[in-house]
């Protein structure tokens, strides 16, 4: 293990913690000073005294936790900026909307913390970009060699040719709120998908977001409708967060086929532990040729694992002979999609 | 092979009949010949691949994965077809494979090709078909589709009744290009078997309330034997046992079998019976589903063949006689038979209908689940015809317990709890007993619903787990013993009958009441 890394980053109770530039990234307690990657929840989180975050990012923040979730907020961007000595810059990691990575540089070492990341075109974000770097940090959401995500217009495929299979059963899809709500809409919509979309009240602020940031969603009607009108949908498409499946808003549409669109749908069991009717293997993570991909493009001197399936990924770094270490942070959720 | 490996995805996930029928009708529709025959074989159990075993496939996917990241990931996934179909290198799609491909070259291939057919296959297809290709060659497809619910959808395309299809299934193999030519308006196959399945003839269900309106002397009645309905037929040298939707199952009942010396075609239970008497239908269930029966098991278990028609007889058709005619033959063609495994289930005597309701209240065997009334003049015709036959069941057992834990229903029942496991007092304990999905009204599903959301201590994905606070009268058909399950009874066609919100949960029932109620 190399000690210099060690000055640069370290784990903490709180999350990742840089004792040069003291701030965290993506802490999941109330810190004095946080760098945030993305806007999911279990990485921006309310109550720090200053966040640093991409445009994007502090404002789906605000939307989420109100104007005041944090004491004071700076602008992080792709050109770098010094906090306490360290040179802080962020650059796109195409996972979700304002999501970057966070490089670091101090000291002639450069770290990059890659939050979660996608390598899949996606409208909403601009693609992942490759920073070169001597420390690289990683998720393993999905770090199994099982994980081979097809591509996301095969799975809308499946959605468009279930609905022609049964046009008289409203297709309700389980997408969260920020990312995967608004791609599967942007992934009907490429797919041809002129008629209006329904989605549940916990998404529309988000879309309403995405829409004003320039992100086409077509024609949104909110799925807040009474039974009378449920009863008249029939060959439509709801979108709304899979937490509402589990709730009586479900009760008011007729025969509905459930469908959730995650990269966890890949395994089956977990499809049925959902109860899913209609599995959408759509993902905004890195999948397992595009992690170990990632790791072999950049070629970092050493990588981290912040959370998941870090034994898998240690396994492979062995067989690649690569160094590697596990972080075991813990308070990212198993289920961050 | 993507249509098809598309098709079962579908399938496995879709809990509806109605559902399945029709994703089954599309794809039996749009597929090309001759892939859609092969894949309705699949589903219909007709084919059988040699050589593709479990081990064969774990060594091909060992000599191309490391094998810590693969039992790492067969224990994430927990299903070896699924974990080779996501693992084995590279997206595929190469080329396209054809169903027809696969079955037919697997058909020629010896043994030793075998392995190499598979990986050349597996390269070539993306994950989701490998995995069609893996459940298609060892059999275990999974997709809760029946023989019988693959046949109805098929009968569905082009509009015949489901008997036609059964009549002469028997008779056709993979990939059927003769019958998808009839259904798609060509003519009508003819029969090209001996001894081929005859639709049976079902009753419907009759309380006393509605016998009183019927004239006693119109009908004879007989005992409801609790085994499984099945059909006799023999041509000479050809004998087959059919189950009543027309499943071959002889292979698993040889000592039927071999003693089929006749022509013709019966109609009758199939027991387990010793020394005389009838066993419990757990007895029967052991050669069940069967491929076949060892020498033990067929001495332990020795099946028999309780008769109640005669549809041909050495020639002759004779459905469309009356009843009493048809009785009279069976009567005569029993004695031809080997006693100890055919016999004729008697008439019962009676006058009135409260002769019958006593006969009914007092059975002479627990393995008989009440009496069936059959019109004199009835001519054996396939399907349910209300009328001429009524079966009149033993009341349900019943029992009152506690639910324990819920789960959400699916397609008209989304969102709603309506899938309930109950349990019943071993001590100070609850033990699960059983699961039932109906009984209960749509407004009584609404109160449990709220029930269940108001009393839920842990939730596991769509299950929820229940503080015992509600007691349930379930009724069954009867119970049997399980080493499956872990208050070692399993209960048949369980489901709750009452909704007790007035009961204490004390006051609910124990194991050993159920388990004195085992026959």
């Amino acid at each position: 293990m190399n000690p210099r890394f060690e000055d640069l980053l370290t784990p903490r109770p709180e999350g990742l913690y840089c004792p040069p530039g003291d701030f965290y990234i993506d802490p999941m307690r109330p810190v004095a000073r946080a760098l945030v990657t993305h806007g999911h929840a279990d990485h921006a989180r309310s109550g720090h005294g200053a966040v640093m975050a991409s445009p994007q990012t502090l404002d789906i923040m605000a939307i989420r936790y109100g104007a005041d979730f944090a004491g004071e907020r700076q602008v992080g961007t792709g050109d770098p900026v010094e906090v306490n000595g360290v040179r802080v810059s962020f650059h796109p990691a195409g996972h979700v909307m304002g999501s970057c990575q966070i490089r670091l540089e101090h000291g002639g070492l450069r770290a990059v913390v890659s939050g979660d990341y996608s390598r899949v075109a996606n409208p909403a974000c601009a693609p992942f970009e490759p920073v070169p770097c001597d420390l690289f940090i990683t998720e393993a959401t999905f770090a199994l060699p099982v994980f081979k995500h097809p591509r996301p217009s095969e799975e809308i495929a499946k959605l468009i040719a279930s609905v022609r299979n049964f046009p008289d059963r409203p297709h309700l899809i389980g997408a969260y709120a920020l990312g995967k709500a608004q791609r599967v809409i942007m992934l009907l919509r490429e797919a041809g998908w002129d008629a209006p979309i329904y989605v549940h009240g916990a998404l529309q602020r988000l879309c309403d977001y995405h829409i004003e940031q320039g992100v086409p969603l077509g024609d949104l009607r909110p799925a807040t409708m009474d039974k009378a009108e449920a009863k008249g949908l029939r060959d439509a498409i709801v979108i709304s967060p899979p937490s509402a499946f589990a709730s009586p808003w479900v009760q008011r549409f007729v025969d509905p086929v459930i469908g959730f669109a995650s990269g966890w749908m890949q395994i089956r069991a977990r499809a049925r532990q959902r109860g899913v009717e209609l599995p959408l293997i759509i993902s905004d993570h890195v999948d397992w040729p595009d992690l170990t991909g990632t790791i072999r493009e950049l070629n970092p001197a050493e990588f981290w694992i912040t959370h998941g399936r870090d034994d898998a990924l240690m396994r492979w770094a062995e067989l690649d002979q690569r160094r590697a270490r596990p972080l075991h942070l813990v308070g990212y959720e198993d289920e961050p999609e | 092979m993507k249509r098809y490996a598309a098709l079962l995805e579908r399938l496995a996930f879709t809990p509806g009949r109605n559902a399945k029928l029709a994703l089954l009708e599309t794809y039996l529709r749009d597929a090309p010949d001759p892939d859609r025959g092969y894949a309705l074989a699949s589903l219909t159990g007709e084919l059988d691949f040699a050589g593709a075993k479990p081990a064969l496939l774990r060594a091909l996917v060992s000599e191309r994965v490391d094998v810590e990241l693969f039992t790492m990931s067969y224990h994430y996934v927990g299903d070896l077809a699924e974990t080779i179909a996501l693992i084995w290198p590279g997206q595929g799609t190469t080329r396209d494979v054809p169903l027809c491909e696969v079955v037919e070259t697997l058909n020629k291939a010896s043994k030793s090709d075998t392995p190499r057919l598979i990986a050349d296959w597996l390269d070539a297809l993306d994950p989701s078909e490998r995995l069609a290709l893996l459940k298609l060659m060892t059999g275990g497809m999974r997709v809760g589709v029946s023989a019988r619910l693959a046949l109805t959808a098929l009968a569905n395309t082009g509009d015949v009744p489901l008997d036609d299809i059964l009549e002469l299934w028997a008779g056709f193999k993979p990939p059927y290009a003769q019958l998808f030519g009839w259904l798609a308006g060509g003519p009508k196959p003819e029969p090209t078997i001996k001894a081929p399945f005859r639709p049976v003839m079902l009753s419907t269900p009759q309380d006393l309330d509605g016998l009183r309106a019927l004239d006693p002397g119109d009908y004879v009645a007989e005992w409801k034997w609790d085994g499984i309905r099945v059909q006799a037929a023999a041509d000479g040298a050809e004998k087959r046992l059919y189950s009543r939707t027309g499943e071959d199952i002889s292979a698993a009942f040889p000592d039927i079998v071999e003693r089929m010396d006749f022509t013709g075609t019966l109609d009758g239970e199939l027991i387990v019976r010793r020394e005389g008497e009838v066993a419990p239908f757990g007895d029967l269930q052991k050669r069940l589903n069967r491929k076949t029966a060892g020498k033990a098991l067929l001495k332990s278990h020795p099946a028999a063949l309780r008769l109640y028609d005669v549809l041909l007889w050495e020639g002759a058709d004779l459905r469309d006689l009356p009843f009493d005619d048809r009785r009279a033959r069976l009567d005569a063609a029993v004695v031809t038979l080997d006693p100890y495994r055919f016999d004729a289930s008697p008439l019962l005597p009676f006058e009135t209908w409260d002769d019958l309701a006593a006969l009914r209240g007092d059975p002479p065997s627990p393995v008989i689940e009440g009496v069936m009334l059959k019109r004199k003049n009835s001519v054996y015709s396939a399907g349910r015809p209300r009328g001429p036959w009524f079966k009149w069941k033993r009341d349900p057992m019943i029992v009152d317990a506690v639910l324990l834990y819920a789960q959400r229903g699916h397609g008209k029942r989304s969102g709603f709890y309506s899938d309930f496991t109950f349990g019943v007092w071993e001590g100070d304990r609850l033990v699960p007993v059983g699961k039932a999905y109906s009984g209960f009204t749509d407004e009584e599903l609404k109160r449990l619903d709220k029930f269940v959301r108001q009393n839920t201590i842990e939730r596991y994905g769509p299950v929820r787990s229940l503080s015992p606070d509600l007691v349930v009268e379930v009724a069954f058909e009867g119970l049997n013993r399980s080493t499956r399950h872990k208050s070692g009874i399993a209960m048949r066609f369980p489901r709750i009958s009452r909704i007790r919100w007035d009961k204490p949960v004390a006051e609910a029932d124990t194991l050993a009441t159920l388990e004195a109620m085992l026959p």
